[in-house]
């Protein structure tokens, strides 16, 4: 409720209508229609080659659009990308701090990139390297750093010029689950502060915890644009039943499928029941001594629904 | 099509991001850079100044001293626009970060030429000052052949980054080495006169920016008179403009796409 009444308030951050790109014939971001309101988190989802992070290189400017409208912060993109960019964060989905650097020279250097400088920094420094809980590293190269403390001191480097949109491409990727909360904490913690946020996963967990709003992408098209809840709600049945144990050569066992109001969904060697009432099915379950998960519909579900469970490269 | 580049003095953050690094890797850098030209100074200046004499009125170290000032600007600089520049580029993602602040690429390429240019100028001053030394420099105009090399260094910087713009690995600079800087070297009046060479030679060598180079710097050094600098200058300053323009317009293609 609280981010409709934001929607009446201020003017969106991004406003994009009708994106296309094509590389060598190939329509890779095909008729893309976006608008993100300051202060939310928003989601691009997306199987690999969905087109996310053309997405996000069109946002910044770097990579110009061959159809549609863009508007970042009330800059023409990419014409006055620069513009936008001064008020823009970005983690990118591959490291690419300063090797030659250590922690504060990286923060230093990547200011410099903003004009900052001066007696303002040093604080400002000392503030992100609290935030990313560097504290003590200041003087540590970056090749010393673990995978985790890598993407913290990205984020801390993204937060810079106290940007009011941060884009992230896949900021969790890669890291272990410590490291992973640890980077969610502090994204909800900017949102909260009014940052807005738009990040790219296809962690559905990530998607679900983080974000407002999303958009799942798949093959350049947006396919679904919603709350995670509202997603849900509107492509998948309340509650799934995974069974467990059966092998993708047996035919579903057909007297689940006859079930009334029983949704049968085979990806590979798995089953998935989809159902809004789930009770008549768990009593055939437990009388045929079946092994079987029992969990709310979830971000996933949603995911594999609309983009197909084959493998994308 | 070429879009004339728009930098903005945001390049001077490229240019002082390499400063940066430089100066925390100074002494390996110096080295390569500094010592190697004063080695071939001292070895070939000495030992084979004994075998050829003078050249004119020029002892042959002094005649070499004031080559090898251009050559070192012409080594460095073209080395930092391909090697380093493009470890940048396309290894440590140095100019990605950058585009992802409020950098342009136009900023970038200026930025790194300006930087190379840099490098070069400082090291042909240290050859420089290590040739005065030697009472190898005549007098005090030496010190206006700094800003001749410092638009030489532009200029092969700007050309280099031509390649580089081009370069899909670092194997891809031996052809610019091979087929281009080395035929320069040779046939640029650095080592021995370019009147050694037949007439052909010696006019296909002058369209290449490197003699014009040395036939300013070596009066400027050695206290002979200039010949037509105008015209030397305006073959360098085309190089560095021609060069700054089409890389610029080949880095823009590369990285925004």
């Amino acid at each position: 409720m609280q981010v409709e009444r934001s929607i009446a308030a201020a003017p969106p951050l991004v406003v994009a209508r009708g994106l296309g790109k094509s590389y060598g014939g190939q329509r890779v971001v095909d008729g893309v229609d976006l608008m993100v309101h300051e202060g939310e988190c928003f989601g691009l989802l997306g199987p690999n080659g969905a087109g996310k992070t053309t997405t996000l290189r069109m946002l910044l400017g770097l990579t110009p659009p061959d159809a549609g409208e863009l508007r970042v912060l009330g800059e023409p993109i990419p014409a006055r990308a620069r513009r936008a960019r001064e008020q823009i964060g970005v983690v990118p989905q591959f490291d690419s701090l300063d090797p030659d650097f250590t922690v504060r020279e990286n923060l230093v250097t990547y200011a410099s990139y903003f004009g900052l400088r001066g007696p303002g920094l040093a604080p400002r420094i000392a503030e992100l390297l609290a935030f990313a809980n560097l504290e003590g590293r200041e003087d540590t190269a970056i090749a010393a750093l673990s995978g985790g403390m890598k993407r913290r001191l990205t984020l801390a480097r993204a937060l810079i010029n106290r940007p009011r949109l941060v884009v992230l491409d896949e900021p969790t990727t890669g890291l272990d689950p410590q490291a992973r909360h640890y980077i969610w904490q502090r994204l909800r913690e900017l949102r909260d502060g009014g940052t807005t946020l738009i990040l790219t996963t296809h962690y559905m967990e990530e998607a679900e915890r983080l974000c407002d709003r999303l958009v799942i992408l798949d093959a350049g098209h947006i396919l679904a644009c919603d709350t995670p809840r509202a997603l849900i709600n509107a492509h998948i049945e309340p509650h799934v039943v995974e069974l467990i144990g059966t092998t993708g050569g047996d035919a579903p066992p057909p007297e689940l499928s006859a079930l009334p109001g029983v949704r049968l969904h085979r990806a590979g060697d798995l089953v998935l029941l989809y159902t809004a009432a789930p009770r008549l099915l768990l009593e055939r379950l437990d009388a045929a001594g079946q092994r079987y998960l029992h969990r709310p519909a979830n971000l996933e579900d949603v995911f594999l629904k609309l983009t197909g469970h084959e493998l994308r490269d | 099509m070429i879009v004339l580049p728009r930098p903005s003095l945001r390049c001077l953050a490229v240019w002082q991001r390499n400063l940066r690094v430089w100066r925390k890797i100074l002494l390996p850098s110096a080295l390569g850079n500094f010592g190697e030209p004063v080695l071939y100074l001292l070895a070939f200046g000495y030992g084979f100044g004994e075998l050829v004499g003078d050249l004119g009125q020029l002892p042959y170290v002094a005649f070499l001293a004031s080559g090898i000032v251009c050559s070192s600007t012409l080594f460095t600089a073209s080395f930092e626009a391909m090697y380093s520049a493009f470890t940048r580029m396309a290894n440590q993602q140095t100019w990605n970060s950058m585009l992802n602040a409020p950098l342009m690429v136009d900023d970038i390429v200026l930025g790194e030429v300006l930087w190379a240019a840099t490098k070069g100028l400082l090291n042909s001053s240290a050859i420089l000052i290590v040739a005065a030394a030697m009472g190898l420099v005549a007098d005090w105009r030496a010190l206006l052949a700094l800003p001749v090399l410092g638009l030489a260094g532009f200029a092969f910087a700007a050309c280099a980054m031509v390649v580089t713009a081009y370069a899909r690995s670092f194997d891809f600079f031996l052809y610019f080495f091979t087929l281009g800087l080395t035929p320069m070297l040779l046939t640029g009046g650095v080592f021995f006169p370019r009147e050694q060479f037949p007439e052909w030679v010696q006019q296909a060598a002058f369209l290449l920016p490197l003699p014009h180079v040395v036939e300013l710097v070596r009066p400027l050094l050695t206290g002979g008179s200039l010949h037509g600098p105008g015209l030397h200058l305006a073959v360098i300053l085309g190089y560095a403009v021609a060069g700054l323009l089409i890389s610029t317009a080949l880095v823009r293609r590369r990285m925004l796409c």
